[in-house]
């Protein structure tokens, strides 16, 4: 009996504590700087263009293969531009295989490639799969409107200068600033 | 009077979609009125071929698999992995990176034993509290992984030779400060079971196993442990920097339920005490991944095994590599099938409603009996 005592004393004591859960549709919890939901692509403000060359580094690395991509010329580089001479073409990620490890925004040749760390990424509920798999214009939007820092941008010029691997820890989800 | 009825044993068959069963796990129960007489239990609901899929996926592919594997303690899971190809390659890990794996792996077994204690409420069956307050815990501890890693539950963040990235700006205060708030909330769980009367009428003495007998079945971690038999492969076979911590191994009395609730009870308090010696211990900057690793990972031909201990018992993975960048075979040896196959000697005798109980005292992990 008295050990049920101790038990009741002990939710008592919870009940004077301030709550933990939240009303979630209507408030949403702040969610971390490295928060990975799904990969997005990157736009290149300055040039007006996405950072990716379509060379499939990512999609050869993707554990799960939910990414399919494909490069043409770049029409820019011959208007001169662009210094990219080569440009994606397409590129579908199928968010419903994507499991999240990183691995592409990690072997990205031109950091072009970023996990979204905004609500947007993770409040993906759709009626059919296939409205999960996304194409070239949905996966750069975020970016493009600026909800996004792209790695240039945030690591900064001084940096951009530093051996690859001194850098890398901010090229990857850890260093990107806050959307 | 007795002898004038002719009873019939019954079979009663339990999950695999039951919530007791902690996943997808089958037991066929033979009955005699209330006492169960024989129990046959059947795995392989979950199996996704893990194994397979890790054959086919590069060294750091394989990885985001071994999370998967064991959901609920991914950090051991994933320190099995890696450590097995850094064996296999040769790779020292900084010393900073093996702290910082020390710190999330304790800190994972706290998680991983916050949800047994909330669920193992439920199994019982007095407390729906003791599940909100498990996993009012385990949130927290998710919440700094994820600011940590990005990840809430699948993390990928151990890479072979080191970390994937470096720790997030502050994590030392916020990992104390952390600590102080599990503390609180294993003194909450201390409060609400330990000496709670009717909880100890379920559990004590219930599902006992002899020391002898656990060992013949090779049983492993909490369960283990409960027998009385002072085994952890922390502290026997010290692998990354485990022998430079000062904790206890604590070990039950008489193997039942009350026994391993007890034994993990204690663990929580050893683990946040190996957290904080490995917070003082680490150093402050340093690299997190040797400085000469290739960019694709290619290990010599050869095999090694290499256990940890997860949360549920020893966590092994047997590598067997051909050359090339993947392995040609990968065996996780998982501590929940083992313990698994005792369930039987355990729960024959006892009552059908403390089957959930004893079953629920295993801490089972379905993704990882059945991989």
């Amino acid at each position: 009996m008295l050990g049920v005592l101790r038990s009741m004393l002990t939710t008592l004591s919870t009940t004077m504590r301030r709550p933990v859960t939240r009303q979630y549709p209507e408030s949403h919890r702040p969610i971390p700087e490295r928060e990975r939901a799904f990969p997005l692509l990157l736009w290149d403000h300055g040039v007006d263009e996405p950072y990716c060359t379509g060379c499939q580094a990512c999609e050869r690395a993707c554990p799960c293969k939910c990414m399919t991509v494909t490069m043409k010329d770049n029409p820019r580089q011959a208007e001169g531009t662009s210094k990219r001479r080569k440009i994606v073409d397409t590129f579908w990620i199928d968010y419903g295989r994507c499991m999240r490890c990183n691995i592409c925004v990690e072997v990205c040749n031109f950091d072009a490639i970023a996990m979204n760390n905004t609500w947007t990424g993770i409040e993906l509920s759709a009626y059919d799969r296939h409205d999960l798999v996304m194409d070239l214009d949905e996966l750069l939007a975020l970016s493009r409107a600026g909800g996004i820092v792209p790695w240039a941008e945030y690591v900064g010029e001084e940096n951009q200068k530093l051996p690859p691997r001194a850098v890398q820890a901010a090229r990857t989800l850890a260093g990107r600033g806050p959307a | 009077m007795v002898a004038d009825f002719d009873t019939i044993d019954i079979n009663i068959n339990v999950g695999p979609q039951h919530p007791s069963t902690h996943g997808v796990f089958r037991m066929v129960l033979t009955v005699d009125g209330e006492l169960v007489r024989d129990l046959d239990a059947v795995v392989g609901y979950l199996h996704r071929g893990a194994e397979k899929l890790l054959e086919n996926q590069d060294y750091r592919q394989g990885i985001g698999i071994q999370d998967r594997t064991e959901y609920l303690a991914q950090f051991p899971a994933e320190q099995s992995y890696v450590m097995a190809a850094e064996k296999l390659g040769g790779f020292v890990v900084p010393e900073r990176a093996e702290y910082v794996r020390v710190i999330c792996v304790e800190l994972n077994r706290i998680a991983s034993h916050f949800m047994f204690m909330g669920a193992y409420g439920t199994d019982v069956g007095v407390f729906g509290t003791s599940f909100i307050y498990g996993f009012r815990e385990r949130e927290r501890v998710y919440r700094f992984f994820e600011e940590l890693t990005g990840e809430r539950m699948m993390y990928s963040y151990f890479r072979v030779g080191g970390l994937a990235w470096e720790v997030m700006d502050g994590f030392e205060e916020k990992a104390r400060a952390l600590l102080q708030e599990l503390k609180r909330g294993i003194n909450d769980i201390n409060g609400l079971l330990t000496r709670n009367e009717i909880f100890i009428a379920r559990t004590r003495h219930v599902g006992e196993i002899s020391a002898e007998r656990a060992i013949e079945y090779g049983l492993s971690g909490p369960v283990l442990r409960s027998t009385g038999v002072r085994w952890d492969v922390r502290k026997d076979e010290p692998y990354s920097v485990y022998d430079r911590f000062d904790f206890d191994v604590p070990v039950g009395e008489f193997g039942d339920c009350y026994d391993r609730y007890m034994v993990r009870l204690e663990e929580m308090r050893q683990a946040v005490r190996i957290v904080e010696q490995a917070l003082d211990q680490m150093p402050k900057s340093g690299p997190i991944m040797p400085e000469k690793m290739p960019r694709m990972l290619r290990l010599p031909a050869g095999e090694v095994y290499v256990p940890v201990e997860s949360a549920r018992g020893e966590y092994g993975v047997y590598l067997v590599s051909r050359g090339g960048n993947h392995p040609w075979r990968c065996r996780v040896k998982s501590p929940c099938f083992t313990n698994l196959q005792a369930l039987r000697e355990m729960t024959v005798g006892e009552y059908v409603a403390d089957s959930v109980v004893i079953l629920g005292s295993i801490d089972l992990v379905l993704s990882e009996v059945d991989r």
